[in-house]
């Protein structure tokens, strides 16, 4: 196999692992803080894509324009999601949260289903077709634009927690609940931004994604079982690892394809995560407990 | 879907006790007339029971094919032929195929019609030979369909090695047509059954056909594929002269972009027969970069004149759809069974049977001969042809005969698509 083949293929994995690891960072930042998992992450990923289509089929406002407008709805609905029902699960058992936002997901896939049909649409821009080419290395412009903006949105979700008073009111709540109820911290609305906040790194996403692969309702599916594998490798809870662990699931699920044979590239995924449960539990950056 | 003048639907109707005495006191009024009873059912319209895949996993393409269906009744009413369908929806499975076959024969059906896929299509023939009831196949290769002996099965689809043996020939017809021959080839395929049966026909029937090139890789993937990438990456590695393809409609249009995208231009991106690169959608989305794909597959004789009459009325009926093979097919099964039915001069399935037997059409919309039946009830006057996308439009090259166009070989670079 040609060193170029190589170049090509790990520079596109490391491309398409940012973007991934942007959509595992809302799930891990809701775990984290809540220790909700929330089975309806993919769903609202693939509504986010379908708002961004209907903002271009519709307005002609691109994916990119788009992304603060899809990224601000979702807040809200993240965090009216988290008032109406997730806060009333927080106390409740892990299979009655599974099931709950089960329900949730099934509701948001079909809810789809009925609007825009079992049908694969995607959005055609001016730059879809366009490649940067540097000697033997060629790069997608597309996926270029979609990584770089991926990493510029995990930086201000870092500094987010890292600076603003909300963002530490919140990892006060993560660190210790009790100790946040007895300084004063409203602990419901800061779960409520925090699901806000989570559901707008999957608009993000949802608008980036939309750009490289066309949309269809049962993809969520697919995406929400993405989300868990990187969390698990990247390690639960922490934002670090949920880039990280985006980036080695783009990274092996690259190389695997390329050393074995491409339809089985998902193999290398669910590989790594059986490897890292085995040998890691906590996941790459995870705490241990 | 559009309702048709013709169309009666396939449930049975009750008759209240009222219209049974009419009807009975007219039926008794026509016997003491003396009235021929057979030009009264010359004036009968022939009933055509349509076994479709209009939902489960072939709803799509069994939809198509409805539309073919569908518009052969006011086509063959301009033509002299009365025609009803009857409809029914074979849910993509051989067992509701064969129960919705019986009900169909029940409620009266003179001919049967159907079913695009070849388990459905196996299921109905036994129906139909065991009931005695015509069938004519709009689509359906497996070749042991006709091998049964059946006497009331005909089938004007060609069989899956037919389909492999034209759609591989037809790279040579390419070769010599435009003077370049390719040397390598890589061949990329859907990982399903479809996929992989083409894949294994091909790796079968390559040695026997003598062809000039070699495959030199072979690169499966993933029907739920969000991207191939990885795949396209893979095939330019091979660098091989041309891209052999057996794809479906989305991932067809995945490969081409990231195809521009990696800039890899092979001499032709070339399918031995696989639907995708001469679907609307793919014309749709790609623009000038569908252009130059070529699919080797039976399709549309651009000399038949019925072929250009169905075309325009599709084209109105359904501006938004693909016109592909199935619609032709589907067309040219009712069109043999109205032929049938008029030289058989009534719905009695023995005289139908062999006025099927006896059938020869030269005015038909596919490519090849006229539409004759050997004894095993399979027309061999079937060609595949060579449609290369050319100014935004799936066009014939080859056979000459057929041709609009010349092949062109190989395809301009992506870059030297202009705007």
């Amino acid at each position: 196999m040609p060193l170029e083949l190589y170049l090509n293929v790990i520079t596109g994995g490391l491309l398409t692992g940012l973007v991934y690891g942007l959509m595992a960072l809302g799930l891990s930042a809701i775990f984290g803080v809540m220790r909700i998992v929330n089975f309806a992450h993919g769903d609202m990923m693939v509504a986010a894509m379908y708002a961004a289509l209907v903002l271009f089929n519709v307005q002609g406002i691109t994916p990119l324009a788009a992304l603060p407008i899809v990224a601000g709805g979702l807040f809200l609905v993240g965090y009216v999601l988290q008032r109406l029902l997730v806060n009333r699960l927080i106390q409740a058992t892990e299979h009655i949260q599974f099931l709950a936002l089960l329900g949730v997901a099934m509701v948001i896939t079909n809810g789809m289903l009925m609007a825009f049909g079992p049908d694969a649409q995607g959005v055609l821009l001016d730059y879809s077709f366009d490649s940067y080419s540097f000697g033997p290395l060629i790069l997608d412009k597309v996926r270029v634009i979609a990584a770089v903006v991926a990493g510029m949105a995990a930086l201000l979700l870092w500094a987010f927690f890292a600076y603003t008073r909300i963002g530490k009111a919140i990892r006060a709540c993560a660190d210790n609940l009790t100790g946040a109820r007895v300084v004063g911290l409203d602990v419901d609305r800061l779960y409520a931004v925090t699901f806000g906040v989570g559901a707008a790194c999957v608009g993000v996403a949802g608008c980036l994604l939309l750009m490289l692969v066309d949309v269809h309702p049962h993809l969520s599916t697919d995406y929400t079982l993405l989300g868990f594998i990187i969390v698990i490798v990247g390690g639960l809870g922490s934002l670090g690892g949920a880039l990280l662990g985006g980036v080695v699931i783009g990274l092996a699920e690259a190389l695997g394809g390329v050393l074995v044979e491409p339809s089985l590239k998902s193999m290398f995924s669910f590989g790594l995560l059986i490897l890292i449960l085995l040998i890691r539990p906590e996941g790459l950056m995870g705490k241990r407990t | 879907m559009s309702k048709t003048k013709g169309t009666i639907a396939s449930a049975s109707t009750p008759i209240s006790r009222r219209a049974f005495g009419t009807g009975a006191a007219a039926g008794a009024m026509l016997l003491a007339s003396g009235m021929p009873i057979r030009s009264l059912r010359a004036a009968e319209p022939l009933r055509v029971g349509v076994l479709l895949p209009r939902s489960g996993h072939l709803a799509l393409i069994g939809q198509a094919c409805q539309r073919g269906a569908e518009l052969s009744v006011p086509i063959l009413a301009d033509l002299g032929h009365q025609v009803q369908l009857m409809n029914a929806d074979t849910e993509s499975n051989p067992d509701v195929g064969r129960t919705q076959a019986e009900k169909l024969i029940r409620e009266g059906a003179h001919v049967l019609m159907g079913c695009f896929d070849s388990a459905t299509t196996a299921a109905v023939a036994q129906v139909a030979e065991q009931k005695g009831v015509p069938f004519v196949i709009n689509i359906g290769a497996d070749p042991a369909i006709t091998e049964q002996g059946y006497k009331f099965v005909f089938r004007n689809f060609p069989t899956s090695v037919m389909l492999g043996m034209g759609g591989l020939k037809l790279f040579n017809d390419i070769f010599q047509a435009t003077g370049t021959t390719a040397k390598t080839a890589v061949l990329m395929h859907v990982n399903d059954s479809f996929g992989n049966s083409m894949r294994g026909g091909i790796e079968k029937l390559m040695p026997k056909l003598n062809l000039p090139f070699q495959i030199v890789e072979t690169i499966a993937y993933d029907p739920k594929a969000r991207d191939l990438a990885l795949e396209v990456s893979k095939a330019k590695a091979a660098n091989a002269d041309i891209h052999m393809v057996v794809t479906r409609l989305n991932d067809a249009i995945l490969m081409v972009r990231e195809m521009v995208k990696q800039q890899y231009a092979p001499m032709g991106i070339i399918s031995p027969g696989s639907p995708g690169m001469y679907e609307k959608q793919f014309f749709k989305t790609l623009g000038k970069y569908a252009n130059y794909c070529t699919t080797n597959v039976p399709w549309f004789d651009p000399n038949q004149k019925l072929a250009k009459v169905l075309e325009e009325r599709f084209e109105k009926a359904y501006p938004e759809e693909s016109f592909e093979l199935n619609i032709g097919f589907t067309f040219e099964a009712v069109l043999i069974a109205a032929d049938a039915y008029k030289r058989a001069g009534s719905g009695n399935p023995q005289a139908l049977a062999e006025a099927l037997r006896a059938t020869s059409i030269a005015d038909r919309v596919m490519i090849g001969g006229p539409i004759k039946f050997n004894e095993k009830g399979q027309n061999e006057n079937l060609r595949s042809a060579a449609v290369q996308n050319l100014d935004g439009k799936p066009t014939v090259v080859l056979p000459t005969e057929s041709a609009q166009a010349k092949p062109v070989f190989p395809m301009p670079d992506w870059k030297a698509r202009g705007a």
